[in-house]
């Protein structure tokens, strides 16, 4: 049984379609990425994804073994205020309250997974300086420690490389790649054509056409072959 | 002066006020981290506007226990302004401010209309800047007091953790699974209790002080949510320790003095802050 089944989902925003009739299933230890211009809807198909906010049709299935607090998340941009005082500590530990339900303090055991996540992701020396005060590469991997917390099944991650330099995003497509190798399904936005393609085990692309289908049938399709050729023009520009 | 502080305290009004004043200051204090990280700075304001409005219509129909209507009504305007959370189209600040306005104005106007009291901007004074009725509290008011100060804290220290992350994020606690929109609604009618409660100790113009100065105060020092968080309340009991006992020496208005207080306390703490971030960097 699939982890995610999506069939004919229609996202959008009171009552305008945005993009419609969106079928596709991720097995477990798939790598998808998302790809799409701007507004083409990729960040609302993730938001419906994760419930927060409801697809005008259609239907998202849960396979048996993930119950939809089991998913992590890293947002596009968090808006956090500048003047929000938080340790890295006790954002990466925030990840830890889906799993602790409705007790109200954190076990041992959710600490120790905390200081494992923050010590993956490289973190670990920052773990009491104040959020707002780290590099944009510092805060994505704090958040991807986070949202690491909420599960060890399905991450979902929304262009976590946009605004890093080429090194800290070499650095975090490795982590996310390790993830992905240690049995993680991975659903990444990538505005990154190239990297969604080295990378990812499935694409889906969405747009005025849709597509979904491995990286390979990708390549082959003329849709992807569209957007591959409108982003070297970019490139080339 | 130490004699004449001992020689007050005898009275059991003056321990009540103590008591009284100590207690709200820990709670709006608590709350008022959670509110301004929200941006609803002002929303003390707006709903002791709420809480006057409210107690001008319950003296003109006469009720015989006005909290029967100032409550309710205080309870649902903090679930209408705080309901909506992070992800609303038009900012609170907006719709605060009409309500809080529209509250006041209203309320001014039938205390004129129809108030019976021969001293009418006397009574719109006392309750905008705090009445001297801290000083004439009943035993049965301070032990109200004290039970819901006591569960204010209970749900937040219970909630706390809960309450970091849909502070923080509430996208994400909602996607791994909180309720965000219940914890709103609880935020919402601790708010509007505290407020009422708070109302009598500086009035419904000060009421923002309370809320705002100890969080602000803290956050100029501490960059962790917790030490945020302890600190603005062990400030803001302090500050409203010392009000409460220079007013009673001096003769000052209480809720003016507490104020002033917070705001001394807040510069203090800023000059601290710049000093410590220099050092820092
Ligand atoms: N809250 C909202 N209410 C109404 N329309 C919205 C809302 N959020 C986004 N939209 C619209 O929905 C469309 C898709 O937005 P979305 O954020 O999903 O795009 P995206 O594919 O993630 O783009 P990007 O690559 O820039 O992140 C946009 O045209 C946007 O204007
Ligand atoms: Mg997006």
């Amino acid at each position: 049984m699939a982890q995610l089944t999506v069939s004919d989902l229609t996202l959008g925003y009171e009552g305008k379609g945005l993009v419609e009739g969106l079928n596709f299933t991720i097995e477990s230890g798939d790598y998808l990425c998302i790809v799409g211009e701007n507004g083409s809807g990729k960040t609302t198909l993730m938001k419906t994804l994760l419930h927060l906010q409801e697809p005008l049709s259609g239907e998202i299935r849960f396979g048996d073994d993930l119950r939809a607090n089991e998913i992590g998340y890293l947002p596009q941009q968090t808006v956090v205020q500048k003047d929000f005082p938080a340790s890295v500590r006790e954002i990466v530990l925030s990840g830890c309250q889906g799993r602790s339900g409705l007790r109200p303090f954190y076990r041992r055991r959710e600490k120790a997974l905390a200081e494992e996540n923050m010590k993956k992701m490289g973190v670990m020396d920052l773990a009491g300086r104040c959020y707002r005060e780290l590099s944009g590469g510092q805060q994505q991997r704090v958040l991807l420690a986070r949202a690491l917390c909420a599960t060890r099944k399905v991450l979902l991650l929304d262009e976590p490389v946009s605004g890093l330099d080429p090194k800290v995003t070499a650095e975090m497509y490795r982590l996310i790649g390790e993830l992905h190798r240690e049995g993680v399904t991975i659903i990444m936005i990538s505005h990154d054509i190239t990297a969604a393609i080295r990378y990812a085990t499935h694409i889906l692309h969405i747009g005025k056409k849709i597509f979904y289908g491995t990286t390979d049938a990708y390549l082959q399709s003329d849709v992807g072959h569209m957007f591959l050729l409108e982003h070297e023009e970019e490139v080339e520009a | 002066m130490i004699d004449k502080l001992v020689m007050y305290l005898q009275f059991p009004l003056v321990r009540y006020a103590l008591i009284v004043g100590v207690l709200i200051a820990l709670c709006s204090s608590l709350l008022g981290v959670i509110l301004v990280l929200k941006r609803f700075s002002y929303i003390g304001d707006g709903l002791s506007h709420v809480a006057f409005g409210a107690m001008a219509v319950a003296s003109v129909m006469h009720l015989m226990n006005q909290m029967i209507l100032i409550l309710p009504v205080t309870i649902i305007c903090a679930i209408l302004l705080l309901r909506t959370g992070q992800n609303t189209k038009i900012k609170g600040d907006a719709a605060i401010a009409m309500i809080s306005v529209g509250a006041l104005a209203l309320g001014y106007l039938l205390m004129n209309l129809f108030s019976t009291s021969s001293n009418v901007s006397g009574d719109v004074c006392s309750t905008l800047f705090g009445s001297t009725s801290i000083l004439t509290l009943t035993i049965r008011e301070v032990w109200l007091c004290v039970i819901l100060s006591i569960v204010v804290v209970i749900l937040f220290v219970l909630f706390y953790n809960k309450i970091f992350a849909v502070t923080f994020d509430e996208n994400f606690a909602r996607a791994v699974g909180t309720k965000a929109e219940r914890y709103n609604l609880l935020l919402a009618v601790v708010t509007a209790v505290i407020i009422v409660l708070a109302m009598n100790l500086v009035g419904s113009l000060l009421i923002s002080a309370l809320v705002i100065f100890p969080a602000l105060s803290s956050m100029r020092i501490f960059h962790s949510f917790r030490s945020v968080t302890i600190t603005s309340a062990v400030l803001s009991v302090l500050c409203a320790t010392s009000g409460i006992v220079i007013s009673i020496l001096v003769g000052t208005p209480v809720g003016s003095t507490i104020v002033a207080v917070d705001a001394a306390c807040f510069l203090i703490c800023s000059l601290a802050g710049c000093f410590a971030g220099g050092v820092h960097k």
